[in-house]
């Protein structure tokens, strides 16, 4: 009897590909992405905190200091923006330039060595006459601002052994009561061999990684700012109303889109085709009113956002609409879509889990793009999430204008116009046969 | 000067030489039809015939590999020819989830009605199908019958002047059924032309003046269903006299009398019914006890098995 049953499950099961897929290539698919994601993380291509360094001091040790932090493989230190092809080298960052480019999102902090730090670069202990190194970052990255803080204080010791020398040097005078001058004699003769090493190490282009270091110890003065979400009260809640919402998004979309073919099963498709209304319409219809119930459904997600977990909704009305009806537009022609080139509800249905899953992965829905490896970040773009996400952190957590918008809606409009396009074509099975 | 004579109104619906295909299949192979004002075609035939493809072909919903249909004149693609025409599908082509004055409300927007003429068509639509009081019910709630009358209701809200019926008693019962062919009488005294598909004979006699018979894609035979049974049997009856079992020699007396045996039921074929007298007759003669005696007049069942070898519900 048991027997037979089990026969009889697995005989449906193989005859239901929708169930299949579900049961076995979904979980090998999501198995695979998460593993490219965090597999690779543990690699050489854990992803580098990309970092801008401001040299206001232009002394040896900060050279050397900046040097250093342009040698430590996990950072990627820009001093300057990008250069554009055909034009000019554009100046270097200054502080101001630096804090503008954390906040328009370019980089997740910015290291500024101010003027005055050569004079006293290291410290052994805390006190007075020290110029602290600033870091400016942008909280929405809360690891970034750690790693370069961390980091930093690595790279002083490696790259500063002269300072720390004669730092150590000085507090050997203070505490030894005096120097013969034969003692003074031996150790400045030791100072110029580091100094004269530290001379070599700076005209090798690659010295390689420096020796592990304590990232805890306070060798350079650090102060830290967190120039962008500084007056906001919870850095992630609008990136996960974005992330949450548009997943969520997508699964309503192609479930209501799917009403497509249970109209098709049951015959009320053709009876609507043979009235008055053509393909065009109907599809134009069903898009308008995937598109409403999507703006519903973000409009409640961020309305919850603002009530319970006081997410700044009302001074950034005008960038929540632009995002809104851009990105409920692009996954409404992707339910579409997916409803058009589907032959029935369980195709449907293990076919939106699949693509909703992934798509939801790669493109930050689920856990931030800036967490993965950079090539995996790249791929991220090719999501529409990702571009939903970028628009909306633009506006909650950067305070950017409308306009500032373009990329990301002009990237959601096209990718939604070309999904309905797309549907509209597979949708030609049902005009006529 | 002479008066002009009166342009002749243009035939409801003219197919000529419908063929479609599906791969392999020939779905209809060849049909011609002409179906004039206020008539009801039956289109009669099993399964699988080609009813439903050539009732598609007319809507728009299939496209023919050649061959024209025409309503009113115009091609049945148009705008024009599509307002003429209403399709009642053999599915319960339905929302669901709507109530039934929801689903009459959308299917007659779809049709192009609005404000006072769509009221007036929905409660037009709710009367014809007994369906007023529970027009504001959710479709799934409501019973088998009510839901095919609310299917008939939806093709035809716009009110055409051509109805295509497809199956419209499928899967009913029988007081169901007899609801819907009341239906389908007051849409004929309203003037409709009726195009009537059915795999039972006893609708198509009822509603229908003509019928055409369908098999394998094409019309085998079509006329009234007297003309029909005339065609294939003229004026032959069959009498079906069935006799004592226990009778050792009753094959061979019913095949010397030009008939067959079947489960002891003799089948005669008839010109007249007195020649019933006849066969009484030699049966007492023969010592042959005959139980009971029926004389039957061929029916449309009787002219499908005559021209396909088949029965019309195989």
């Amino acid at each position: 009897m048991i027997a037979t049953i089990v026969r009889n499950g697995f005989r449906a099961l193989r005859r239901d590909r929708g169930a299949l897929v579900l049961c076995f290539v979904v979980p090998v698919a999501f198995f695979s992405i998460f593993a490219i994601i965090f597999g690779s993380m543990s690699g050489n291509s854990t992803p580098r905190v990309h970092v801008l360094v401001v040299d206001e001091d232009h002394s040896v040790a900060s050279a050397r200091l900046v040097r250093g932090l342009h040698q430590e493989r996990a950072l990627a230190t820009d001093t300057r923006p990008e250069t554009k092809t055909g034009e000019p080298k554009p100046p270097e960052y200054t502080a101001a330039t630096a804090e503008a480019a954390v906040k328009n999102g370019t980089a997740p902090a910015a290291l500024i060595i101010p003027a005055g730090f050569g004079a006293n670069p290291i410290s052994f202990t805390p006190g007075p006459g020290r110029q602290p190194i600033r870091i400016l970052h942008d909280s929405s990255n809360p690891v970034a601002a750690q790693m370069v803080a961390g980091l930093l204080q690595k790279v002083a010791m490696t790259s500063l052994s002269g300072s720390m020398a004669e730092l150590g040097t000085r507090y050997l005078a203070l505490a030894s009561g005096g120097l013969t001058p034969q003692q003074r004699q031996n150790l400045d003769a030791n100072l110029a061999r580091i100094r004269e090493l530290d001379a070599r190490r700076d005209a090798q282009s690659d010295a390689g990684a420096a020796a592990k270091g304590d990232n805890t110890g306070g060798l350079v003065a650090v102060e830290t700012r967190d120039v962008v979400g500084e007056n906001k009260k919870n850095s992630m809640i609008a990136y996960y109303a974005a992330a949450i919402g548009v997943m969520f998004l997508m699964f309503t979309a192609s479930g209501a889109g799917g009403s497509l073919l249970d109209e098709a099963e049951s015959g009320a498709l053709d009876r609507i085709l043979s009235a008055r209304v053509t393909m065009t319409t109907l599809l134009a219809g069903k898009l308008t009113y995937l598109a409403l119930l999507a703006s519903s459904q973000l409009t409640l997600m961020f309305l919850w956002g603002a009530a319970v977990f006081h997410l700044d909704l009302f001074t950034h009305l005008a960038g929540f609409f632009v995002m809104t009806v851009a990105t409920s537009f692009t996954v409404a022609s992707f339910g579409l879509l997916l409803a058009s080139v589907s032959h029935t509800r369980a195709q449907q249905a293990s076919l939106a889990t699949l693509l909703i899953l992934t798509l939801s992965a790669i493109g930050g829905s689920m856990f931030p793009r800036y967490i993965m490896p950079e090539t995996m970040q790249k791929v991220g773009l090719l999501t529409f999430n990702a571009w939903a996400i970028d628009g909306y952190t633009k506006v909650f957590w950067r305070d950017e204008p409308v306009s500032h918008l373009a990329p990301q809606v002009g990237v959601l409009l096209g990718a939604g116009v070309l999904l309905f396009l797309a549907a509209r074509h597979f949708a030609r099975r049902w005009e006529s046969v | 000067m002479a008066p002009t004579a009166p342009a002749a109104s243009p035939i409801p619906l003219q197919i000529d030489s419908i063929v479609k295909r599906f791969g392999e299949v020939t779905a209809v192979a060849g049909i011609s039809l002409e179906v004039h004002e206020r008539a009801c075609l039956g289109l009669l035939g099993p399964n699988g015939a080609g009813k439903t493809t050539l009732i598609r072909s007319i809507v728009g919903r299939v496209r023919p590999d050649s061959g024209s249909v025409r309503v009113f004149g115009q091609p049945a693609s148009s705008p024009a020819a599509r307002q003429e025409l209403g399709w009642v599908p053999q599915e319960l082509a339905l929302y669901p989830l709507l109530t039934g004055r929801e689903n009459l409300d959308a299917f007659g927007r779809y049709q192009g009605l609005r404000g006072r003429s769509l009221r007036e068509a929905i409660q037009w639509c709710l009367e014809w199908a007994s369906l007023a009081d529970r027009a504001d019910s959710i479709v799934k709630t409501l019973s088998g019958g009510m839901k095919r009358r609310l299917n008939m209701a939806a093709g035809l809200i716009h009110r055409p002047r051509i109805v295509l019926l497809d199956e419209p008693t499928a899967g009913v019962d029988p007081q169901s059924r007899n609801h819907i062919f009341e239906m389908v009488e007051a849409l004929r005294g309203d003037g409709a032309t009726v195009i009537y598909t059915t795999h039972y004979m006893e609708e198509a006699e009822r509603l229908c003046d003509r019928i055409a018979i369908v098999d394998h894609g094409r019309i085998i035979a079509q006329g009234s269903k007297d003309e029909l049974v005339a065609q294939s049997f003229g004026t032959r009856s069959d009498v079906l006299m069935r006799l004592d079992a226990a009778a050792p020699n009753a094959e061979a007396w019913t095949a010397s009398r030009g008939g067959t045996l079947q489960d002891g039921v003799a089948h005669f074929p008839v010109d007249r019914p007195s020649d019933i007298a006849s066969l009484l007759e030699a049966a007492a003669r023969d010592s042959l006890d005959v139980i009971d005696l029926v004389l039957r007049r061929p029916n449309l069942e009787s002219v499908f098995l005559k021209l396909t070898g088949r029965d019309l519900r195989q």
